[in-house]
């Protein structure tokens, strides 16, 4: 059902774009008659719901139709791109795992002390940084003055074509063809834009594990554990931390899925050929399949892991399977 | 409290008028809180007299003194035109208090009304609105906002038009809760009994005990409507040129980055700062409005 919702909002969003879908194949100088036959060989004569059935019809045989920028099937052009936001995606959620979890279970084993308001103001400051702008000014530091980051792209320009695709993970595939050089050329190209991008989800993640640590440490099971004679750290830890493993999954996994907006941004920055560039370069040139697939794409992957985050819950947390 | 040492509040308008100057008092105790709204009320100071706080003209371009670091004459430097940097984003406040004040001004009642209607009636209303909700809910919102863009054609109105669509159901999920919660309330039944029709039920009753959690909520979100306007601006699709909004700002600054880093630190400290300033506001008013805290 929502699923339906989707598709029919995607295919409105595509219907009612000003630039005509005829005009970018046919060309400014065409007559009236091509015009009007490329027009009926659209079937964009047709009433909108007979459009949305084949729209519908073809999305089901995998069909998104073409980009016309690059001229090949939009599905296949978004298969090429993917990898490239799932490899940034993935470390920038493990950084801000490692770092934003930490901060959070810190906060609130010292609440409203100092540790505390530090954890509140960073996680505030990476929830209100234009992601944007922080990576370019990324880019100044570590890669214009400091020369530590790859600057843009996924690998230094020499490697690029070199090594073989297999699995379109450019950490992978550089093990996978044994060149230890071209594989610390895409780190350094990757850490960069993955800390700007986990920057959001180190934010969101200590805010969340923050609340929940406060909570389990209010309960009364810590309080006797104390009682008993237990260091903090291991009823922080031992105890309640062990407690929110199921909190913290869904939480995971709804914050992957805000990684694909901020990866939008962040692709464009660092002139990352995944996702995000492809769907802005489509966009600013009026490709309407290639829009509305990777908008319908991105809708169905969020979904996804939304439900992946409320089945998780199920699966670990007995309480909640009815 | 010292609520009780006042004299008793008589009629709605008093008693909301000593509410909301013991709210104002709790949420200028918290320092951050303080400092967020000294921001806001510092941008919305500027915003009013930016004529006056402008050091020059932000749209006259002086190309003999192009990309010129921050100096006396010009505090934040020149950009690729030679415009005075610091009287862009003096004139850009405008522009950021224009789409944050509309975005609010639209999503406010429009989610509130849908979200309470929705809890107060349940059933099939209840539904259609959720699944429609859902459907905008299942798209980052900032991906949302990119494609109304680009069916509507960019520009300020059309980003703003687009942000306020993307914004509505999670405050009309909020009311929803709120009104689902209260709506077999001994108070409402009474109301109800006592044959108040439904929209005065909703209007007089239901409608402000959502506010506050709404307020918060809404609050928050100004601070990601800043960020969402500055991102379709940077990519080109929000306010367009040559107008002093700081997404674009950014943009235009970026192919001069790596010699002239001030036209594009500037305007994202200003982007930072202002979204930062409404997440400490909406936070502090989360602590003071939720009566589960305050003890």
């Amino acid at each position: 059902m929502a699923l339906l919702g989707l598709l029919l909002l995607t295919f409105m969003i595509g219907r009612v774009m000003p630039l005509d879908p005829v005009l970018a194949i046919v060309g400014p100088d065409a007559d009236r008659a091509t015009y009007e036959q490329v027009h009926k060989q659209l079937g964009l004569d047709r009433p909108l719901w007979v459009q949305f059935g084949r729209y519908l019809g073809d999305l089901v045989q995998g069909d998104l139709g073409r980009a016309l920028l690059t001229g090949r099937p939009v599905t296949e052009d978004l298969a090429r791109v993917l990898p490239a936001t799932v490899e940034l995606a993935t470390l920038a959620i493990l950084l801000g795992a490692l770092l934003g979890v930490p901060l959070g279970v810190w906060a609130a084993s010292h609440h409203k002390r100092w540790p505390d308001h530090v954890a509140r103001i960073v996680g505030l400051a990476g929830h209100s940084t234009p992601v944007f702008w922080f990576g370019m000014m990324g880019l100044l530091v570590f890669y214009a003055w400091l020369g530590w980051a790859g600057g843009i792209g996924r690998i230094g320009l020499g490697f690029e074509g070199a090594i073989p695709r297999v699995t379109g993970l450019m950490l992978i595939d550089t093990l996978l063809a044994g060149d230890t050089a071209a594989f610390r050329s895409a780190l350094r190209h990757l850490l960069l834009p993955a800390c700007v991008l986990g920057l959001h989800s180190m934010a969101y993640l200590s805010r969340m594990t923050r609340s929940f640590m406060l909570a389990q440490l209010s309960q009364e099971y810590i309080t006797t554990a104390r009682v008993k004679g237990l260091s903090r750290r291991r009823v922080v830890w031992g105890h309640a931390f062990l407690n929110i493993r199921v909190q913290l999954l869904t939480i995971l996994a709804l914050a992957y899925g805000g990684l694909l907006e901020g990866a939008v941004l962040v692709e464009t920055v660092f002139g990352w050929p995944g996702f995000g560039s492809y769907l802005t370069g489509s966009l600013l040139l009026g490709d309407m399949n290639a829009v509305m697939g990777s908008v319908l794409v991105i809708g169905l992957l969020f979904v996804a892991l939304n439900l992946t985050a409320d089945a998780l819950y199920r699966v670990f947390d007995p309480r909640a399977r009815a | 409290m010292t609520t009780s040492a006042l004299p008793a509040p008589v009629g709605v308008f008093q008693a909301w008028r000593a509410d909301a100057a013991a709210t104002a008092r709790k949420l200028l105790a918290n320092p951050l809180t303080a400092v967020g709204v000294a921001v806001i009320a510092l941008l919305v100071g500027v915003a009013l007299f930016a004529p006056w706080i402008a050091t020059h003209d932000p749209l006259r371009q002086q190309l003999d003194a192009a990309l010129q670091p921050p100096s006396g004459a010009h505090w934040f430097g020149t950009d690729e035109f030679g415009r005075d940097v610091f009287s862009r984003l003096v004139h850009g406040t405008r522009i950021t208090l224009f789409i944050v004040t509309l975005v609010t001004v639209v999503v406010g009642p429009l989610g509130m009304g849908i979200g309470v209607v929705s809890g107060y009636f349940g059933g099939r209303v209840d539904v259609l609105c959720m699944r429609v909700a859902d459907v905008f809910l299942s798209f980052p919102s900032l991906v949302l906002a990119l494609a109304f863009v680009a069916a509507l054609g960019p520009g300020l109105d059309h980003a703003v038009l687009a942000i306020a669509l993307t914004a509505w159901p999670p405050i009309a999920r909020l009311a929803r809760a709120e009104a689902m919660t209260l709506r077999n309330a001994d108070f409402i039944v009474a109301a109800q009994l006592q044959g108040a029709s439904h929209l005065r039920v909703l209007w007089r009753h239901l409608a402000p005990l959502c506010l506050p959690s709404v307020l918060v909520r809404l609050t928050m979100n100004m601070a990601s409507v800043v960020l969402t306007a500055a991102g379709l601006g940077f990519l080109g699709l929000g306010a367009q040129p040559p107008l002093p909004e700081w997404g674009s700002m950014i943009s235009e600054g970026r192919r001069y980055m790596l010699d002239s880093w001030w036209t594009v630190a500037a305007p994202g400290a200003a982007i930072l700062a202002v979204s930062m300033a409404f997440n400490l506001l909406g936070d502090g008013l989360n602590d003071a409005l939720d009566p589960r805290q305050s003890s």
